[in-house]
């Protein structure tokens, strides 16, 4: 069973965000779930800092042995700051992907995708796994 | 549903990640791919390829038969050895690439594919008629365990007397592994030193769990097949799908050298493959390097000064050389200023020659 912390909000594409509530500064990375059906991370590509971007784009790539994800962004708005460790070492995502496997940071702008609670990505993945 | 192996609840204890490969549930990785591939380059990993089809014929004409139906000269191999072949069609496209394993004057073993397997014994089948020959199609009653890496034959060798250091690259023996009859053959597709064991299907669960125990101070790691993509990547090796086909020959896979026209008699594919043999071939089988990050992968463009001149195979990152690598057929003349399409964008490659590693001896 994978860690779904239940401070944290959900899409289904496996993104976990965090600082969702304060509606200003949210973090973005992907899931536990997401990270273990990946495999080895070997590759993450992030957007740039200053780009804008909307909710629902494809902001990214993370690339493991096997596969090619892309990163969506549940919120739309001005990217401020992306984690270069995570670019330099992918297996961050591995390690800890709520932690410093973090992506990146978006001044939000407009309302946000329907995202999912702790409990309700729960029973998504479980109906996965 | 994929067929289970008689390893499957072993994996499962093991953590694995399973996936459907060819029909069957195979184990995908264990933990990290990345540390399996690194424990078979440097210690041992232990693999369950029962997903593999043995095919059987016996009699006086075996060795015979085998030579109509492929490619190779099969009655000249020497009882307790194997060779890599191929089976191809009347038009030379290649059904699927095999080891055949000598077991005695009149038996011999062909080790075909998962995805192949019941086609190769069909035709293997159809094709032997006019011999005295049996064939049979034993892929449901073999388990196949393969211990592969550098640390393989010292494991090995804790559970059974028979003479592994005697046993050559291609040989195979009969003998007993922890008490259990195997054929003990010198096989693998790691590039790597390495034993594969063909055993009774009720013997591979207490087999596996010896070999665990006999490889753990050893550094040996159960390792699925995403590490076993990566190591047969890494040493060049072709796997039936990607760098061959049946819309190719072996010619055309660069792998010409397994076809025997000075063999006695006619064989399937002969008059087609004769005809192409001295052809400049068109493409030809080429690895790549990637200077990025980003990993080719199979079915990518590679292209040229935004020409398309070729198509990866295999695709994957690389844990001995620190960068993506790939298998693709390029056009002969198109060497230098590659570069792969990897969803649009023009990654840029070098052309190496295969394989990208090869063990120390």
């Amino acid at each position: 069973m994978s860690n779904i912390p239940d401070d944290l909000s959900y899409t289904k594409e496996h993104e976990w965000v965090a600082g969702l509530e304060d509606g200003l500064t949210v973090t973005i990375g992907v899931t536990a779930f997401a990270a273990d059906s990946l495999g080895d991370v070997v590759y993450v590509q992030l957007p740039e800092v200053g780009s804008n971007i909307e909710a629902g784009d494809s902001v990214g790539e993370v690339e493991s042995t096997k596969s090619v994800n892309e990163i969506y962004t549940p919120v739309g708005g001005e990217i401020v700051e992306v984690n270069q460790s995570v670019v330099d070492d992918p297996s961050l995502v591995n390690s800890d992907p709520y932690g410093e496997g973090w992506m990146f940071r978006v001044r939000m702008e407009g309302e946000p995708e329907e995202v999912l609670s702790a409990e309700e990505y729960t029973a998504l993945t479980s109906g996965e796994s | 549903m994929s067929r289970p192996t008689p390893l499957r609840d072993v994996h499962q204890s093991l953590g694995a990640t399973l996936t459907d490969f060819a029909g069957w549930l195979m184990p995908l990785r264990y933990g990290s791919e990345s540390a399996e591939h690194n424990a078979v380059r440097q210690a041992a990993g232990l693999f369950d390829l029962s997903h593999m089809g043995e095919i059987f014929l016996t009699g006086p004409q075996a060795g015979e038969a085998l030579d109509y139906a492929l490619v190779g000269h099969l009655s000249a191999l020497v009882p307790g050895r194997a060779r890599y072949t191929m089976i191809v069609n009347e038009r030379g496209g290649v059904l699927d690439d095999l080891i055949v394993y000598r077991l005695g004057d009149e038996e011999f073993m062909v080790v075909a594919n998962a995805s192949n397997y019941e086609k190769v014994g069909n035709e293997l089948k159809d094709r032997t008629k006019a011999y005295d020959v049996v064939v049979e199609d034993r892929s449901d009653q073999y388990a196949l365990i393969a211990v592969q890496g550098p640390r393989a034959q010292e494991i090995l060798a804790t559970l059974t007397d028979a003479d592994l250091a005697g046993l050559k690259y291609y040989a195979g023996l009969p003998g007993l592994v922890d008490g259990r009859q195997a054929l003990i053959a010198r096989t693998g597709y790691t590039g790597e030193d390495g034993f594969e064991l063909f055993v009774a299907n009720q013997d591979a669960v207490p087999l596996w769990h010896a070999l665990m125990a006999a490889g753990e101070p050893y550094g040996l790691k159960p390792a699925g097949l995403s590490s076993r993509d990566t190591l047969r990547l890494e040493a060049g090796m072709p796997l039936y799908g990607n760098e061959l086909g049946v819309e190719l020959t072996p010619f055309d896979a660069g792998l010409g050298r397994v076809v025997k026209f000075d063999k006695p008699g006619d064989f399937v594919g002969r008059t087609a493959l004769e005809a192409v043999k001295d052809d400049p071939p068109r493409r030809r089988l080429v690895g790549l390097v990637a200077r990025g990050r980003r990993v080719p992968r199979h079915g990518y463009p590679v292209t040229k000064d935004g020409a398309v001149v070729g198509e990866v195979t295999s695709g994957a990152p690389s844990q001995t050389l620190g960068r993506p690598i790939a298998m693709a057929y390029v056009d002969a003349g198109a060497e230098s200023g590659l570069a792969v399409d990897i969803r649009g964008s023009q990654e840029p490659m070098d052309l190496v020659e295969l394989p990208f590693y090869r063990r120390k001896k």
